[in-house]
């Protein structure tokens, strides 16, 4: 039996990662296993991956996949600054980053809003279920009002969307998923890696130890009961040589900027991706029936990103030789000379 | 020890006939944003081009236009450039100060003011020389809405002709300044002529202050520590910056922007060999630092105390992970906002622990631009071979201040990237561990993200050699004793003090930062004036060296100076010397938001010593 290899010929193996220490059925280790064969058929090289975190269960879940890359479990809420120094640093890097609903809508949130306005080449997955986990199910940010924890305490306080807040920020690609919704999150997961800009990934992800029961609006069956897809989507990578043949009164075709193209097939509704304003108040539509649009919400594939914007030489900051970091002797003599 | 009556203490005295010539201080009160910047910088520079020892110092509000500032310039022949306690000449600008300033002169300073203020009136024993300003500036520039701009300018003019600064350098002065602004010049210049026309013909000369030519500035240079500090980065190949502005660290980045801007575009492309973010705060700023080191890249941050508070866990991060930064704390008076525009050695005690748990980080003190270049060039150096966050401890007064120094020596030889794996060690080693001590130094080998090497995770959480989590007992131990082991390498690398002898003192001085200039000045004093002789340490570098002990072993009593409340420096010593060495240790402190001066340091020991 031949082992299943991708493009550079590398089993899944280095792709998978350590035992998982979550809760046995947390959608987490559901959105890891599609991490996996994310990079896994997209023929990334794990040694140019970095996966960043921050704090909590979701924080956990790098150490579980891609165990040949390099990882960094940061600090609460502050994975996006981590991660920008890093991708600045080596802007040949792959960075992923995994974080949660408390650590991108609490402590995070400030990080969080500053990496969507930069666009910085990131794929930024957001492992939502409504609730802190380590800390023992007290509510988070993205709770939805109304929501009961299992003590009976009711949530007042609105939730912050976390996609609105990316798209109006400058997010360039905006997606929210299911854990449970294996096809869907996988297809996202790799238009997101042919994609140059910030990929905020929503995933809602229940918490089957705090937050699974009646009256929680993120449990497993709260959430297969309200979700929607916004499209079928699809996904063409660059690589494969394939023409697709579909309707193109039913489709729309997304060219990604390494040549990829997502293919967003109509169901009940036409949505277009590419139109923000439309994305937003989609967003909103579906907020107020208590149901979660899913599916690629918005896309900009030309749109600027941060080490575009910096205007970086094209090799790694971090490997450049001194000659080029430190300028001639003549240099420090002119600024010498002004001071004088 | 026979110690002097106070009272004998060399004191200004204004009944000598003999002219002070070059040693003295001037202090120009203004309002904020009134422009007098140029018209200081001038008078500052033509006093350097006549190679007299100078410095000069801001002393400015926290606001954009309208409160109080005051400018001060010391000239020294004996090149003391600390800040002097007295003023000698006064020029009161400012309505509003105007009567405090001349109420705060010692008997016989002189007082250069707006006719209008009447500041004559206030006190007998000054000398007053009072200017039409209005008048003077009126003749000069006929548009009104410039005369604000050029007033100042009358000012240089007349204190020129009082003093005895020749006019041409002067006009030098204001044209480096203004470069190529005609107009600008040509109204400053015409104010700068009328001024001293002014003086020559209405001003009858009182007082004993002179400015001669010497020949002390030869090849000498005039700048701010923290563009001096920006100056090494960019010498160390920094190439990731990311910082939040804050007074009064913010001008060390814009420096360094400017010069990364000029002379770090490559030239083939046009593109940066740099990375700078204006991050959202001082938390995401040192995040960056962090992530950029753990990449690779050579990555800086400047802050000030309050920036200093929020970084606090990131520093912990990067000790415990081990990845190399560099952060710049300019401190300025806390705690709190505190006085977010003075001067203060606040941090020391701060900084040296930052973060919870054990923690110990380097601090590099430099004293003066020369070594706020050279520290921040090692700073680089030091961070990537001992891999973990190493301060660079400069404060308001190197940093914003004008100072001369010798010009920066271009920085030869490699840079230190420390210890990287390499295949050929991989090899040699087998089983390589991201924080296993090969070498007994506690300094671990690292692999970068994407070199080629075996990957590691980093965590704040507790880890094995192999960077895996754990909890055990044994490996957080082991673990946590090698960066121990690490921080007493860190002793053999960082600057050594610097120690000035003398064998016939029983006292000793231990000084670090900018409290040097004062102290120098001070253990002239003491010996003068006193007969006191002092040996002297200065402090470059957390932590200390074995000279440290050493020196308290010499003396028997050492005063600790510092800019503090709390005698932090002291505090960080005690923690480290013997008992024995700890009840010899003084202290004399200065925190009231000014530079710390001579005399206040000879007074602090003069009665500490006859209180003994």
């Amino acid at each position: 039996m031949s082992t299943k290899v991708n493009r550079l010929g590398l089993e899944v193996q280095p792709y998978r990662g350590s035992k998982t220490t979550l809760c046995a059925g947390c959608g987490h280790n559901a959105i890891s296993e599609r991490i996996i064969d994310a990079f896994f058929e997209m023929g990334i090289d794990p040694a140019q991956v970095v996966k960043l975190s921050g704090i909590g269960c979701s924080s956990k879940s790098p150490a579980y996949f891609l165990g040949a890359s390099h990882g960094f479990n940061a600090v609460h809420g502050r994975m996006p600054s981590v991660a920008t120094g890093a991708v600045l640093a080596n802007r040949r890097l792959i960075a992923i980053g995994v974080s949660g609903d408390g650590d991108t809508g609490a402590i995070g949130i400030g990080q969080f809003v500053h990496l969507m306005r930069r666009n910085l080449p990131i794929l930024y997955v957001i492992e939502d279920n409504g609730c802190y986990g380590l800390t023992k199910g007290q509510f988070s940010p993205t709770a939805d009002l109304g929501s009961i924890l299992k003590s009976g305490v009711v949530n007042q306080l609105p939730p912050i969307d976390t996609c609105s807040l990316a798209i109006s920020l400058g997010a360039s690609f905006v997606a929210r998923s299911f854990s449970g919704d294996k096809k869907q999150l996988l297809t996202i997961l790799k238009a997101a890696l042919s994609h140059r800009g910030t990929c905020m990934i929503d995933v809602l992800s229940p918490c089957v130890t705090f937050n699974d029961h009646d009256g929680s609006t993120k449990s497993y069956s709260y959430v297969k009961d309200h979700e929607e897809p916004l499209s079928d989507v699809s996904f063409v990578p660059f690589f494969e040589d394939i023409s697709v043949e579909y309707d193109e009164g039913a489709t729309q075709s997304v060219t990604m900027h390494d040549g990829s193209r997502l293919l967003l097939h109509k169901l009940e509704r036409t949505y277009d991706p590419t139109d923000k304003l439309r994305a937003l108040t989609t967003l909103q539509e579906f907020g107020r029936r208590g149901e979660f649009a899913t599916g690629i919400i918005y896309v900009e594939p030309d749109h600027e990103h941060f080490v575009d914007l910096l205007n970086l030489v094209d090799e790694p900051l971090a490997s450049l030789p001194l000659e080029r970091v430190r300028p001639p002797r003549a240099a420090l003599d002119e600024v010498m000379e002004a001071l004088r | 020890m026979p110690v002097p009556d106070h009272a004998a203490a060399p004191v200004h005295d204004d009944t000598a006939a003999a002219p002070l010539v070059n040693d003295f201080s001037i202090q120009v009160a203004t309002a904020n944003g009134s422009g007098s910047q140029t018209a200081n910088l001038v008078l500052l520079r033509s006093l350097f081009r006549m190679g007299i020892p100078v410095s000069g110092k801001n002393l400015f509000p926290s606001n954009i236009a309208g409160l109080p500032t005051w400018y001060t310039i010391r000239a020294s022949r004996f090149g003391y450039i600390g800040r002097k306690k007295e003023i000698d000449l006064l020029v009161a600008m400012n309505p509003e100060t105007a009567r405090d300033d001349v109420m705060a002169l010692a008997p016989g300073a002189a007082v250069v003011f707006d006719q209008a203020l009447g500041l004559e009136s206030l006190r007998g024993d000054l000398i007053c020389y009072p200017v039409p300003f209005d008048r003077i500036v009126a003749a000069v520039c006929p548009e009104a809405k410039l005369r604000r701009l050029v007033r100042n300018m009358v000012y240089d003019g007349v204190l020129a002709c009082l003093l005895g600064i020749d006019l041409d350098e002067m006009r030098q002065a204001l044209r480096k300044q203004l470069g190529r602004k005609a107009k600008a010049l040509a109204l400053n210049e015409a104010a700068l002529d009328a001024g001293s026309a002014y003086a020559g013909e209405s001003l009858v000369k009182r007082d004993r202050l002179r400015v001669e030519r010497m020949n002390a500035t030869a090849g000498k240079l005039l700048i701010e520590g923290n563009a001096a500090a920006a100056l090494g980065c960019m010498m160390a190949g920094v190439t990731v910056v990311a910082w939040y502005p804050i007074t009064p660290s913010s001008s060390l980045c814009e420096s360094l922007i400017d010069y990364l801007r000029k002379y770090r575009m490559d030239p083939a492309t046009g593109k940066a060999t740099f990375a700078v973010v204006q991050a959202e705060d001082e938390i995401a700023s040192l995040g960056m630092v962090i992530g950029a080191g753990w990449a690779g890249a050579r990555a800086m941050t400047a802050t000030s105390g309050p920036g200093i508070s929020l970084m606090s866990e990131f520093a912990g991060l990067g000790y415990y992970v081990e990845v190399p930064a560099v952060v710049f704390d300019v401190q300025r008076v806390g705690p709190s906002t505190g006085l977010p525009t003075r001067t203060q050695q606040g941090d020391i005690s701060l900084v040296a622990g930052l973060s919870h748990g054990d923690t110990r980080h380097p601090m590099l003190l430099p004293a003066s631009v020369g070594e706020a270049y050279e520290m921040a060039i090692a700073a680089f150096d030091l961070a990537e071979r001992l891999q973990t966050p190493v301060f660079v401890m400069l404060d308001l007064d190197l940093g914003m201040n004008t100072w001369m120094s010798d010009p920066f020596p271009y920085p030869d030889g490699p840079i230190d990237r420390g210890k990287r794996l390499t295949p050929e060690l991989l090899q040699q080693l087998g089983d390589w561990g991201r924080y296993r001590d090969v070498d007994g130094d506690g300094i671990p080998y690292r692999t970068v993200p994407f070199d080629g090497l075996p990957a590691w995770f980093a965590r704040g959480t507790g880890h094995t050699d192999q960077a895996t989590y754990s909890e055990r007992p044994d490996d957080y131990v082991r673990n946590v004793d090698r960066l121990a082991r690490k921080f007493e390498t860190a002793r053999g690398l960082v600057p050594a003090p610097v120690v000035e002898d003398d064998a016939q003192a029983r006292i000793g001085l231990v000084a670090f930062g900018t409290s040097h200039w004062a102290t120098v000045e001070s253990r002239d004093q003491l010996a003068c004036g006193y007969g006191v002789r002092a040996a002297y340490l200065r402090v470059r570098a957390y932590p200390f060296t074995a000279t440290l002990g050493e020196f308290v072993d010499r003396c028997d009593r050492v005063y600790v100076i510092e800019q503090n409340r709390d005698a932090q420096m002291l505090g960080l010593m005690k923690l480290e010397l013997e008992p024995a060495r700890v009840a010899k240790l003084r202290s004399v402190r200065h925190y009231n938001g000014l530079p710390i001066d001579a005399r206040s340091i000879t007074d602090a020991v003069v009665a500490q010593e006859a209180g003994r």
